[in-house]
C-alpha cells in the first residue's frame, strides 16, 4: 500500500490530484489523508483527517509514502523506516504561507530512505525509486549518528 | 554506557516534537531517563507507560502556560533529574526552566522543522539553557547555537 498524506491542516489538491491521476497505474492499493483539500479523488481510498494511532498503523502498513515536506511525517517515516517522497508546497501557488517546504527538501534531500519531487511531474520516476528501496533501517545518517554522540557527550558531561 | 545512573528527564509536546525525541531514544535510554510529554498516550505506543503529563501550552495562552510552568516544576521536583532535555515546544521550555531552578544540566535540542530560524522557545533557551544545539548546519554558531548534527 503508498500513503499519501498532505498533513491535516491545510489542502494540497495539486498533490492529491496528481496521485489520484497516479494511482490506477501504481499496482497497489492508495490511501490518502486529504486535509482540507476540494478535490476528490476518484482512485485512492481518501480521508480527510485520519487520526494519529490510526496514521501510524497505516504508515507501518505502508511501502512507500508520499507527502509535502512536513517534518512530522518525516519523522515517523524515519521511525518505521519507510521510504518516502517529498514534495514541497509552493507559497506561489497559495498551498503555504511561505516557501520553507523547499528549504526542507533542499536540506533533506539524499538523506537515507528520503527521496524529492520537486513538483508532480517528477512524482513517476520517484515512485518507481522509492518502491525499489531496500530496507535501510539499520542506515544512519552521518548527521544522526553525530547528534547521538553529543548528546551521549552532553549527558554524561563530557567535552563536546 | 558507563554513566547509566544519570536521572535524565526529557520532554516534548506531541506529535513532531515527540517524533524527534523518539529517534534519540537509543541514546536516551542508556540512562535513568524519565520522559514527559503532553500526549502521554501517544507515548505508551512507544512502549513508555510511565510518562508524565505535561499540559500543552504556547505563548498566546498565558493561564495554560502558568499552568504547564508549574506541572513542570513539579515533574522536576518528583524527578529531581541531573539532565534535563528538550526538542520543543514551551511545556519542553518549561521544564528546562524548571530544571534549572533544581540544579539541572539543561540542553535545548531545537526542532529539525526549524530550518530558518530558531523557534520562539529556541531564541528563550539561547539564554536560558545550558546548551542550545540547531539541526541546521548553516544556523550554528560558536555558541549558541551550536550545530551537532540532526536527527535525520
Amino acid at each position: 500500500m503508498i500513503l499519501v498524506t498532505v498533513g491535516m491542516q491545510l489542502g494540497f489538491d495539486r498533490l492529491i490530484a496528481a496521485m489520484d491521476a497516479l494511482a490506477p497505474t501504481l499496482g497497489l492499493p492508495v490511501i490518502a489523508q486529504t486535509g482540507k483539500g476540494r478535490y476528490s479523488p476518484q482512485h485512492m481510498d481518501a480521508r480527510a483527517r485520519i487520526a494519529p494511532a490510526e496514521f501510524e498503523r497505516l504508515v507501518q502498513q505502508s511501502r512507500l509514502i508520499v507527502s509535502h515536506a512536513g517534518i512530522g511525517t518525516v519523522l515517523t517515516a524515519a521511525r518505521f523506516a519507510k521510504p518516502i517522497i517529498l514534495v514541497p508546497r509552493r507559497a506561489a501557488l497559495g498551498e503555504h504561507r511561505n516557501d520553507h517546504q523547499l528549504a526542507t527538501v533542499n536540506q533533506l534531500s539524499g538523506r537515507p530512505g528520503i527521496l524529492v519531487a520537486m513538483d508532480e511531474a517528477a512524482l513517476p520516476a520517484r515512485i518507481a525509486e522509492g518502491l525499489a528501496v531496500k530496507d535501510w533501517s539499520a542506515v544512519q545518517s552521518s548527521t544522526a549518528r553525530q547528534l547521538h554522540r553529543a548528546l551521549a557527550a552532553f549527558i554524561e558531561n563530557r567535552p563536546l | 554506557m558507563k554513566s547509566g545512573s544519570t536521572r535524565v528527564l526529557a520532554a516534548a509536546s506531541g506529535g513532531g516534537h515527540w517524533e524527534q525525541l523518539m529517534l534519540l531514544r537509543a541514546t536516551l535510554d542508556n540512562y535513568d531517563i524519565r520522559f514527559a510529554t503532553t500526549e502521554p498516550a501517544v507515548a505508551a505506543q512507544h512502549g513508555i507507560e510511565s510518562a508524565e503529563r505535561l499540559p500543552d501550552c504556547n505563548q498566546n495562552k498565558p493561564l495554560q502556560s502558568a499552568l504547564c510552568g508549574l506541572v513542570a516544576l513539579w515533574i522536576v521536583l518528583k524527578h529531581r533529574p541531573q539532565v534535563v532535555i528538550s526538542t520543543g515546544a514551551a511545556p519542553g521550555f518549561f521544564c528546562i526552566l524548571a530544571g534549572r531552578l533544581v540544579g539541572a544540566r539543561t540542553l535545548w535540542i531545537d526542532s529539525v522543522a526549524n530550518g530558518e530560524q530558531l523557534s520562539l522557545c529556541g531564541k528563550l533557551s539561547q539564554r536560558w539553557a545550558h546548551e542550545c544545539w540547531t539541526q541546521w548546519e548553516h544556523l550554528g554558531t560558536d555558541a549558541r547555537p551550536r550545530y551537532f548534527g540532526a536527527v535525520l
